[in-house]
């Protein structure tokens, strides 16, 4: 099953994961400390933000580290856009009405 | 002169509520009037290539407008605005929700309230429109928890990130 970014950050404890790493890549262990959830909630939220394709695995040595996919985080910035650019066609046709009302009235 | 308008998107996540502020090169009467009267409001409401089609609209305290957003392919989702508060020239209110075509509200789908002010200045009139919605959409909630978690912190460095 294919999951969204919007899956992703729909869990609190998974958007506090997403805080933590945007920092600096953690490893599980390291990130589990912040939390009061066991070391296998942690494991399985780092399993659905890897499915979410938001984050990913690096090894180093024998640690595995987490970092954040930034570019993931854009469809955020975009879905929020759409919003933006209904208001802008909208109101750029406005204007031109309101152009138009102006010049019949003269 | 379009581009020197102000034009501000916001999106106040811990309360659900958008605003939204926007400049017109017209009169207070002219721009009240496109977004209070049917025939007016049906040429600009819906962005292209959809289509307003306003099937009656009753502008008073207590009235209602009863239109469709339609689409290129002839498809049609309707919509009711109840209004709350008229106050002529300066802020109306109403209540949004979305129904099917008999005027049926969708309870599933998010309503939301919304408040219109107003303002001439000298050529200029501003409308800042105010959404705050009650039932949340799936997202807006999201966004909304979101910013209690401290969400915004990583939002503010994704800003950084695509600043660069």
């Amino acid at each position: 099953m294919r999951r969204d970014i919007f899956q992703a950050i729909a869990d609190p404890t998974r958007r506090a994961i997403i805080v933590l790493i945007a920092i600096q890549g953690m490893t599980p262990n390291a990130l589990a400390e912040h939390f009061d959830t066991s070391r296998q909630a942690i494991s399985k939220h780092l399993r659905i933000l890897t499915e979410c394709e938001l984050i990913k695995s690096e090894h180093k040595g024998r640690e595995i580290y987490y970092l954040l996919e930034i570019d993931k985080m854009k469809e955020i910035d975009k879905w929020l856009e759409q919003f933006r650019k209904i208001w802008e066609t909208r109101f750029s046709q406005l204007d031109d009405l309101l152009l138009t009302m102006k010049n019949i009235k003269k | 002169m379009k581009s020197n308008l102000l034009f501000d998107f916001t999106v106040n996540k811990s309360t659900n509520t958008v605003f939204v502020n926007r400049e017109f090169a017209a009169n207070q009467s002219s721009v009240w009037d496109a977004f209070t009267k049917q025939e007016i409001l049906d040429k600009w409401w819906a962005p292209k290539p959809w289509i307003s089609r306003t099937k009656y609209m009753n502008f008073k305290e207590g009235g209602r407008r009863f239109y469709a957003m339609v689409g290129p392919e002839g498809e049609e989702h309707w919509s009711i605005q109840d209004f709350t508060a008229i106050t002529p020239k300066t802020n109306f209110k109403f209540l949004d929700a979305f129904t099917d075509k008999d005027e049926k509200i969708n309870p599933e789908m998010p309503g939301s309230e919304w408040n219109l002010e107003f303002n001439e200045t000298e050529e200029t009139t501003t409308v800042n429109i105010t959404i705050k919605h009650k039932t949340l959409a799936d997202l807006e909630n999201i966004i909304n928890m979101g910013f209690k978690e401290g969400f915004t912190m990583t939002l503010d460095y994704l800003a950084t990130l695509l600043a660069k």
